[in-house]
């Protein structure tokens, strides 16, 4: 049934860290393999080596810039998926059951053999976390890894979902928060951790860390860190053109042949 | 939105149909018979074709049976469920009517309120939608039943009552058409709150996260034609009842009249189903900095 369930045992989800993210896609890419070899329909592309190819991802960076008046520009690498919201509307608009939140993690699936590919559940979504594929006509969506996380066949540092397990800088981290003193919650509180779109009201499960303030070297006092390194070594004028070193040896030795 | 041919035709003639069961199923006018058969075959058609068009929208239409089993919750399921009910009490209805002579009219009020909270559940799929702003609004029942029971006035051959209705519905269209541009921005969405970044400054996107369109962009990020949007709500206002209208009063009453009217009418309709789709703004695009 597509209806909610009233609270759920443990709220499993992610924190993705914005100050840490570098936007190197390693999560989209292993994200993309994991769940296009494992549960369900592949993840199909189209036109893959074409003009214009397109595919389902079910994770992808988005990279803003973040400009304060007055301020230096910021650059804010950020990756979204399914947040498993609490108060999903995609899953109480599916007409046929396909959709539901489980009730013992939280977790958002689509259970493929029901859905018929009608795509309400993707308009209902804020995030755009959804993608109909367009060669199986059935809804693609973040699981979790829901078939990483349980698998005893794993090795226990593997069970976590694959965008985390891959993600080079540690921006990435999975847990309970339902539990207060899990990782994620701890993260969320120490750094405040931030709901995405809270005036949808979906109640978000997934967090975002905002960046940390960065040092302003740009305002009054300016003081430019690169600047001494970067000065000519030598500033005679009658040297200026010529070359020193390795090079200064090899243009005198050309010059005597 | 992506206006998808499918669900404007899904939601413009069914909308139809179901406007001309309703006053069939009332009894105005009362006909009975060959006219009855003939009234009954024309809602039926434009009913079920409608329906019919909206499975190609689906990505597996054969699992449709589905759609039928989760009316708690959704909207969609409600409709599939309430226009199956409506079709089969307006069928026994107009089966006795035509073929017994006998109007069983506690069938015909029943199939009459059925059919319209049909029209209403078909509108409830878009009003529901918080990410559509321009869609989320009761305003958006009002007129998909406004389009129903005027146009199935129309199509009924009540001229009288379909000119009133008809100025009526032109006059909810341009409402909805007014107040629907202002909805996006007063829901408060903005790419600040959807990155959560707005208090380190303004949000502009970098670099979008695909060289090329995705399903998300081309089924919800639908920016094609919008300039042309003034002129064709222009043209679907007058052709929706202005026009309709004019021939209805101005012109000697034919039947030639009336049908040229009906086939205004549906022009018209199906111009402000398409803007309906195309003007309507997805929040999703905010992630993309376009909308």
């Amino acid at each position: 049934m597509t209806a909610l369930p009233q609270t759920t045992q443990k709220k499993l989800g992610l924190v993705i860290d914005l100050d840490i993210c570098v936007g190197c896609h390693a999560c989209v890419t292993n994200c993309k393999e994991w769940n296009t070899s494992n549960y369900g329909a592949p993840l199909s592309d189209i036109d893959a080596y074409g003009a214009e190819p397109m595919g389902t991802f079910l994770n992808r960076v988005h990279t803003y810039e973040v400009r304060q008046e007055g301020c230096n520009a910021q650059t804010v690498h950020f990756p979204k998926s399914c947040l498993h919201c609490e108060d999903a509307p995609c899953v109480t608009v599916c007409p046929t059951g396909a959709s539901y939140k489980r009730e013992e993690d939280g977790i958002v699936l689509v259970n493929e053999d029901r859905c018929m590919g009608c795509g309400l559940c993707a308009w209902a979504c804020p995030y755009g976390a959804r993608e109909l594929d367009q060669l199986a006509g059935v809804m693609k969506k973040c699981t979790l890894c829901v078939d990483r996380i349980y698998n005893e066949n794993l090795p226990e540092e593997d069970r976590v979902p694959a965008c985390v397990r891959t993600c080079p800088a540690g921006a990435r981290h999975f847990g309970d928060f339902a539990d207060p003193d899990s990782n994620v919650s701890r993260l969320t509180a120490e750094r405040g951790g931030m709901e995405l779109m809270p005036e949808q009201g979906t109640a978000p499960v997934n967090r975002y860390l905002p960046p940390r303030p960065k040092t302003d070297i740009g305002g009054e006092n300016k003081i430019d860190i690169l600047a001494p390194f970067l000065e000519p070594v030598v500033n005679d004028e009658a040297t200026q053109d010529q070359p020193g070193g390795f090079l200064g040896w090899l243009d005198k030795a050309l010059e005597k042949i | 939105m992506h206006p998808a041919p499918s669900v404007i035709i899904f939601t413009s003639l069914s909308g139809l149909g179901f406007g001309l069961m309703a006053w069939l199923g009332i009894g105005i006018p009362p006909v009975g018979g060959f006219a009855a058969f003939a009234f009954f075959l024309i809602a039926y058609l434009l009913a079920v074709g409608g329906l019919l068009a909206s499975t190609a929208h689906l990505g597996n239409p054969g699992k449709a049976i589905h759609a039928f089993s989760q009316w708690r919750t959704s909207w969609l399921s409600r409709e599939g469920i309430s226009s199956i009910a409506t079709l089969l009490v307006m069928g026994v209805y107009a089966f006795n009517l035509i073929f017994l002579g006998q109007r069983i009219q506690i069938l015909g009020w029943l199939g009459a309120a059925l059919a319209l909270f049909t029209v209403f559940t078909t509108s409830m799929i878009y009003a529901q939608l918080k990410t559509v702003p321009r869609w989320n609004t009761g305003l958006t029942s009002v007129l998909f039943l406004s389009y129903a029971i005027s146009g199935g006035a129309l199509l009924a051959g009540l001229v009288n009552i379909a000119v009133v209705l008809l100025l009526l519905l032109t006059l909810v269209q341009i409402i909805a058409w007014q107040t629907g541009d202002k909805r996006f921005r007063t829901a408060g969405h903005s790419l600040e709150t959807a990155t959560g970044l707005g208090n380190l400054g303004k949000v502009r996107l970098l670099e979008p996260p695909h060289s090329s369109p995705n399903y998300l962009l081309k089924e919800m990020v639908f920016t094609v034609g919008r300039k042309h949007a003034l002129k064709l709500r222009t043209i679907s206002a007058l052709t929706l009842g202005l026009l309709p209208v004019l021939l209805l009063v101005a012109m000697p009453f034919n039947l030639v009249m009336v049908a040229l009217a009906i086939v205004l009418h549906v022009i018209g309709v199906f111009t402000a189903r398409w803007l309906f789709f195309a003007e309507a703004e997805h929040v999703v695009g905010l992630y993309y900095d376009k909308r």
